[in-house]
């Protein structure tokens, strides 16, 4: 007999592995199919909000000047000085300026009445891009004539048309077309103070602008093509600092436009990658029992000579070839719904959104789902290497539990690496990545452990004197194939996302509503000057409104604190002030007593000044002060409207600053301010939506210049808002809903094939389709009502963490919507395994068995 | 004649629930190339046990296992997968074909994964000396019980080996099937020149081996030969 030397030779023989998982898949191929169904909704967010950044930042590229709608603006929130005034009237070829402030507009034909911002503009603004308005030429014709452009949704409030005449102050305008779109805004920026273009030139006669009077001015520059606008700002800059203006390029707004995108971009990311974490918890889970059912054919397999790493290669390359085809599909889905989310998101962007394909966002997302599927595929797949091929021999081995397999820790670590380097790709920063991944897996941890603890109570008081449908419902928690575990983390976290969007949403709105509720104020009248003050107050009482606040307010700015000026805090590195006291714009009031919104935490409130030019006792919010590190005793010196006055710190307020009410930084004590430029405030509280009209429109009709804000709606522009921003977010959290049902559903039909027999072997032994069926949804009704309610109470306890720490409002939680939650929830579980479980209870016995096992 | 097969001192105990299980105690025999021997012994005996240590398809607690001059005991469980792949052929009680791969397709695996050239017409060839020829795409859930076995048998001497293990051969099948299966083994058997184990405790099949052992309680309790 010939005998040879036997040399180990260690081959993989790759193209035989590639038939053989290939071959190995043919009767498999749906359920892998299903498996993957999982990741394929996370990759479609994905690629969708990639393909949304790609070109978002295409676009912003692309519109940058209309953005603008100027190659340079310079800004100022106050009259510009006499000194500055010639340059800035030297600037660029063509300028235009622009004055804004908010005030009330009055339809003539309906009598409506509402705030607005009024943009005074005079010159060709803008230049890049237009004011898109109906009829078209009113965009650049109004400014010729007494004729207005007012925001499409006061048209639409007020029913007002074309050609309508509008009041504005003292001056009535003709409606000249409907604004439709301005350069560089928002939908949502308008919501509160829709804008109307009036022409500069009528804005003297408005009788608006008056001392003291909140006007902003905005100066649009275009120059040549070929000017280097950067060489222009810095030869500006120096200038325009020290005359406190502002200004903002291309460039700059590009630069501003694309962060706040990237923002929203990275949380709506941050939200299809939950989707696909969980998808892929329902791959691995899946693909767990798929292993454990392919022991025997891996067994032969090693019989017949196939090594550990083949037998590994021959599933990994199964799986992850089905993860590239789950997300190819899923990059299909998302480039389709790529279309449908700049309709979504329209309103929080200043420009026009296409939803072009981006082909680097499909390659990233196909990259990405086959990366994590092999990642997540890994820890069950690792189990294969163990098969012995002694399993041909005997079937009843135990399988191999492998918690000291170095190789499944290092798949864990590479799994939540991947995760913190995801996360830190989309946010950039560590922290927020480390604890976005804290947070996943403290969830995931927690609604594990719950799942654990339920099977654990379950064997351990296992309710043996109940009927035979409980007992047999019951056990099927924890016997083995069970899918309590992945149930409850899947189903549970779809829970917690939805009951904490929705808690989120409703504790701002009530927290604005309770604000508006009982006795408190919910109007305030603003710009009342002091000659109409006494007047307004009669007009109120006599529409029989109390009068809960009227307080004079004056405008200042910081000259010096502690005899130091900005430039001197500037260039002293070791002063403890902070430069942004300089910047800021402080409304004033003064008296000598605390409101209820106030509580003294140092000092005490001064009472009248009786000596003219002697230091001011001045009162300040101590965490104003705090932020700009001005303390008790500090001196500082006001420019009041170009008047110096001088003040001490003499005491520190802790305001409330919820409270509809005027809240003040600095409040001065009587005897200094009476005489200086100020406006009143006016605070009421109007009983009806009727009420509130019919005032305003008295007030607008008499005193044109005075401003109104009703908090009725302010109410329904939060709430508007809240509900776009809600529906965003539901719309991508709704990926991760849809994403756990398809688990759901997956790991119901997995358990299918796991339950098949034992049911079958009760239906030969005479059980009926009732009790079949009401097993079934027993089992399913536990798992689904213990999940929910999980995800539902840490949701909880997460919001009332939010409310408590972040909000600072108490948490009072509807209690019928979590209800309904609940029990659709734990209804849809049910319905999902009854409807998967349908074969073996209507068809005979042997033909299931011949069919499905 | 040379000794393709050497056991000795050959015992295996498992641990479980604090107790230390003697399933094979102290055995020790040898099996000339192309011999056939049958391994009988009632249920629990030991003689499944002794097989997969036979075919290095597990470990032994002590003594050695010889197969082809290779002691199995020092080699990983890759090495001794490539051990059965070139010179050991398997017969299942219950088959164990892929139960997604064709009846052909089944018999090439082994070839395949010798890296073999050609290998279909061998595969063929072999079906068609098992009856199958016109079963070669059926998948295994498509054919009974003793074309399987047929099958399997297929597989088995497709890569020439030079011992083939069968547990329990006919098991699974009835008298006539039975028959039919044990008489195409023991043809092709001989047409290969194959040394054949064959554990089962059906006596007319273990009187058609040259050699019979019998185990019980996890000893060899007799080592005869048949005439």
């Amino acid at each position: 007999m010939d005998r040879e030397r036997f040399v180990y030779k260690k081959r993989l023989n790759i193209p035989w592995l590639f038939l053989m998982a290939w071959r190995d898949s043919r009767r498999n191929r749906s359920r892998l199919f299903l498996f993957v169904s999982s990741i394929v909704l996370g990759i479609a967010a994905l690629v969708a909000t990639f393909s949304l950044g790609d070109n978002v930042r295409k676009d912003i590229d692309q519109q940058a000047q209309t953005l603008v709608g100027a190659d340079l603006v310079i800004e100022s929130n106050k009259p510009v000085g006499q000194k500055i005034r010639p340059m800035l009237d030297s600037l660029g070829d063509q300028r235009s300026e622009e004055r804004t402030f908010a005030s009330m507009i009055y339809f003539r034909k309906g009598g409506g009445t509402r705030l607005i911002q009024v943009r005074a503009l005079q010159g060709g603004f803008p230049y890049y891009g237009s004011l898109e308005t109906t009829p078209a030429p009113a965009g650049r014709q109004f400014r010729l004539h007494q004729e207005a452009l007012v925001d499409k949704t006061l048209m639409l409030q007020f029913n007002a048309q074309v050609g309508d005449s509008i009041q504005i102050g003292d001056v009535a305008f003709a409606i000249a077309g409907v604004l439709n779109k301005a350069p560089g805004r928002t939908g949502l920026s308008t919501t509160v103070a829709p804008p109307v273009y009036i022409p500069l030139k009528y804005l003297e006669e408005t009788g608006l602008v008056q001392k003291g009077s909140r006007v902003a001015v905005n100066f649009y520059y275009k120059f040549k093509p070929s000017t280097a606008i950067d060489k222009v700002v810095e030869s500006i800059e120096p200038r325009l600092q020290k005359a406190g203006l502002d200004y903002d390029t291309v460039e700059e707004r590009k630069r501003n436009t694309g962060r706040s995108f990237e923002d929203v971009n990275e949380f709506l990311t941050l939200i299809s990658f939950i989707a696909l974490l969980l998808g892929c918890i329902g791959v691995a889970s899946a693909i767990h029992i798929y292993i454990r059912e392919k022991i025997s054919s891996i067994a032969i397999l090693r019989c017949l000579g196939v090594n550990s790493g083949q037998a590994f290669l021959i599933y990994l390359i199964q799986i992850v070839g089905i993860g590239i085809v789950g997300s190819i599909l899923g990059a299909v889905l998302g480039t389709i719904i790529q279309q449908v989310l700049p309709a979504v998101i329209k309103d929080f962007l200043p420009i026009e959104i296409n939803a072009g394909i981006s082909w680097p966002s499909i390659f990233k997302g196909i990259a990405l789902g086959a990366v994590i599927a092999a990642l997540f595929g890994l820890l069950p797949l690792l189990s294969v290497r163990k098969v012995s091929p002694l399993f041909t021999l005997r079937l009843s081995l135990e399988p191999v539990r492998s918690f000291a397999d170095p190789f499944k820790w290092l798949v864990y670590t590479l799994i939540l690496g991947f995760i913190v380097l995801f996360t830190w790709w989309q946010v950039h920063s560590w922290t927020q990545a480390i604890v976005f991944t804290v947070s996943i897996l403290t969830a995931f941890l927690i609604l594990a452990g719950i799942a654990r603890l339920l099977m654990w109570l379950v064997r351990r008081f296992f309710p043996a004197s109940w009927s035979y449908l409980w007992r047999q419902g019951f056990a099927n928690l924890y016997r083995p194939n069970n899918q309590t575990i992945i149930l409850i983390t899947t189903i549970g976290l779809g829970a917690l996302f939805i009951s904490t969007l929705y808690f989120i949403q409703s504790m701002l709105i009530s927290r604005v509503s309770l604000t508006g509720s009982g006795n408190q104020p919910n109007m305030v009248l603003f710009d009342i000057q002091n000659t109409q003050k006494d007047s307004v107050a009669a007009l109120t009482r006599q529409y029989q409104l109390p009068i809960l606040q009227q307080v004079p307010i004056v405008t200042m700015r910081i000259e010096s604190i502690n005899g130091k000026t900005a430039a001197d805090v500037k260039n002293d590195t070791t002063s403890r002030i902070s430069e942004r006291a300089f910047e800021w714009e402080f409304r004033v009031t003064y008296r000598d007593s605390l409101t209820d919104s106030e509580k003294l935490t140092a000092g005490k409130l001064s009472g009248p000044v009786k000596y003219p030019g002697a230091i001011v006792p001045i009162s300040m919010e101590e965490e104003y002060a705090r932020r700009i590190n001005v303390r008790m005793g500090d001196s500082i010196t006001f420019n009041v409207q170009g008047a110096l006055v001088s003040t001490v710190v003499n005491s520190m307020r802790k305001v409330d600053w919820q409270r509809v009410q005027t809240n003040f930084r600095v409040v001065f004590p009587p005897g200094v301010l009476e005489l200086a430029p100020q406006f009143h405030v006016l605070i009421t509280r109007v009983p009806s939506p009727e009420v509130s009209a019919k005032f305003q429109q008295a007030v607008v009709r008499e005193y044109p210049n005075i401003s109104i804000i009703d908090l009725h709606l302010i109410l329904k522009v939060l709430d508007d808002v809240l509900s776009q921003i809600g529906f965003v977010i539901r719309f991508m959290a709704g990926f991760s809903i849809v994403t756990g049902l398809i688990v759901l559903i997956a790991s119901v039909l997995i358990s299918k094939y796991q339950r098949m027999q034992e049911s079958v072997l009760l239906r030969t032994l005479g059980a009926s389709r009732r009790q079949i069926l009401a097993i079934t949804a027993l089992e399913y009704f536990f798992l689904g009502a213990l999940a929910a309610a999980t995800g539902i109470l840490l949701s909880l306890a997460g919001s009332w963490a939010l409310a408590k720490y972040s909000f600072k409002t108490p948490f009072s939680p509807d209690w019928w919507p979590i209800g309904v939650l609940f029990v659709a929830i734990s209804g849809l579980t049910i319905l999902i395994g009854i409807f998967n479980s349908r074969s073996v209870v209507n068809r005979p016995p042997l033909e299931v068995l011949r069919r499905e096992v | 004649m040379e000794s393709i097969l050497n056991i000795r001192n050959l015992s295996k105990t498992y641990q479980g629930g604090g107790h230390t299980l003697h399933v094979l105690n102290d055995i020790n025999f040898a099996v000339e190339a192309g011999a056939t021997l049958s391994i009988v012994g009632p249920s629990g005996s030991g003689k499944t046990t002794l097989l997969g240590l036979c075919a290095g398809l597990d470990r032994a607690s002590n003594g050695v296992v010889e197969l082809n001059n290779i002691r199995l005991n020092d080699l990983s469980e890759d090495e001794r997968a490539q051990v059965r792949n070139r010179y050991v052929g398997f017969i299942f009680q219950n088959f164990q074909l892929l139960p997604t791969l064709t009846a052909l397709e089944n018999v090439m695996v082994p070839l395949e994964l010798r890296g073999e050239k050609n290998i279909r017409p061998r595969a063929m060839e072999l079906l068609d000396k098992v009856g199958l020829a016109d079963r070669v795409h059926h998948y295994p859930m498509q054919l009974s019980g003793g074309e399987q076995q047929r099958v399997s048998l297929a597989r088995a001497f497709s890569n020439k080996p030079r011992i083939l293990f069968a547990d329990e051969p006919t098991g699974n099948l009835d008298a006539e099937t039975s028959d039919r299966v044990v008489k195409l083994l023991f043809d092709l058997n001989k047409e290969a020149g194959t040394t054949l184990i064959i554990v089962t405790h059906n006596l007319e099949l273990a009187a058609l081996t040259n050699r019979v052992i019998k185990i019980k309680g996890g000893h060899l309790i007799s080592d005869e030969r048949n005439n």
